[in-house]
């Protein structure tokens, strides 16, 4: 069962990718994306990361499809890259040298789901063993993330608030931008 | 933005849904899937649906901007303070262990704060990185 669903995600995925190339309109890319990240998050659901497929529905399927909606609106037209031939043979040769770079290293990675595998050998035994003990907490990810890897997940919320200054010390200052203009002229 | 009554019935019934959802996800994150991260994310993705249908005017009226950035300062120093306070009580930083008299219990009032902290702060940023690239766009 789980192998027509995985399938059915994976052959949708490759349409959507195909049809995000294939597209010339920024608009549907934009949805187009959104749907990319709805199957990605249907996918995470099959591989048991339920966590996971939660943050990438709403993330990728809300939040950044809004977002670069957003983007084109305020952008408007006028932004088209003219491509020609000679203009679109170095972006498909870096394509086809990073792809084959990540199928390369795919091979170091250990199957999933594999029992005697690196990661499963050192803390994640601990954790399984002893997660419930040590914090009570049923649910395994919530008990890494915030208790045993709590200084990692401080680091990362600083991260979000950090994002989130750039962007406003970037884009949020445009009122007063255009007031010192004024003042200039 | 437009007065489509079918956006506006549907957001009216769906965003106060979602905000429930991401309130369960957030408290009930200890047992079931889900956290501070998803119910932030998710949180903001109501407020999203309600400015995208309703417009920026009703969704500031909703959500000031300066209560976003008092939040998403709010959320890192709640997570911080839980820290320093595990320190004043004799323990490691970020060590819930010592913040109750029986570890475990500790242990869930820690979580619980910071993953509060989190939702915080994912949430503010999220909506107000939102609408801080909604407020370029010109008005129509």
């Amino acid at each position: 069962m789980s192998l027509i669903v995985n399938l059915v995600l994976l052959v949708f995925l490759l349409v959507m990718a195909l049809a995000v190339l294939k597209t010339r309109h920024l608009f549907a890319m934009a949805m187009l994306f959104g749907l990319y990240s709805l199957l990605v998050a249907g996918l995470f659901v099959v591989l048991d990361a339920p966590d996971v497929a939660f943050t990438e529905a709403a993330v990728g399927t809300g939040i950044s499809t809004v977002l670069m909606l957003v983007t084109l609106a305020s952008t408007k037209s006028g932004h088209e890259l003219v491509s020609t031939a000679k203009t679109r043979v170095a972006p498909l040769i870096m394509c086809f040298v990073m792809g084959g770079v990540l199928i390369y290293g795919t091979h170091d990675i250990a199957e999933l789901g594999k029992i005697d595998s690196a990661p499963h050998q050192q803390v994640a035994a601990r954790y399984i063993k002893d997660g419930q003990k040590d914090t009570g907490v049923p649910n395994l990810v919530t008990a890494v993330l915030a208790s045993y890897r709590g200084f990692d997940t401080l680091g990362e919320v600083t991260v979000v608030l950090t994002a989130g200054i750039g962007v406003l010390m970037l884009l949020g200052n445009r009122r007063k931008l255009r007031v010192k203009e004024s003042a200039n002229e | 933005m437009n007065n489509d009554l079918v956006l506006r019935a549907a957001t009216k019934w769906l965003s106060p849904v979602i905000i429930l959802f991401a309130l369960y996800v957030q408290f009930h994150g200890d047992y079931s899937p889900g956290g501070g991260f998803q119910a932030g994310v998710i949180f903001s993705s109501a407020i999203l649906l309600y400015a995208l249908t309703y417009g920026m005017q009703a969704a500031l009226q909703l959500i000031p901007e300066w209560v976003l950035r008092l939040g998403a300062s709010l959320g890192v120093l709640l997570y911080a303070g839980v820290g320093v306070v595990a320190m004043l009580k004799g323990g490691n930083f970020l060590n819930y262990s010592v913040l109750a008299e029986e570890p475990v219990a500790g242990q869930h009032i820690g979580i619980i704060i910071i993953e509060l902290g989190v939702g915080l702060t994912v949430a503010s940023v999220m909506v107000l990185l939102f609408f801080t690239f909604a407020r370029r766009v010109a008005p129509e």
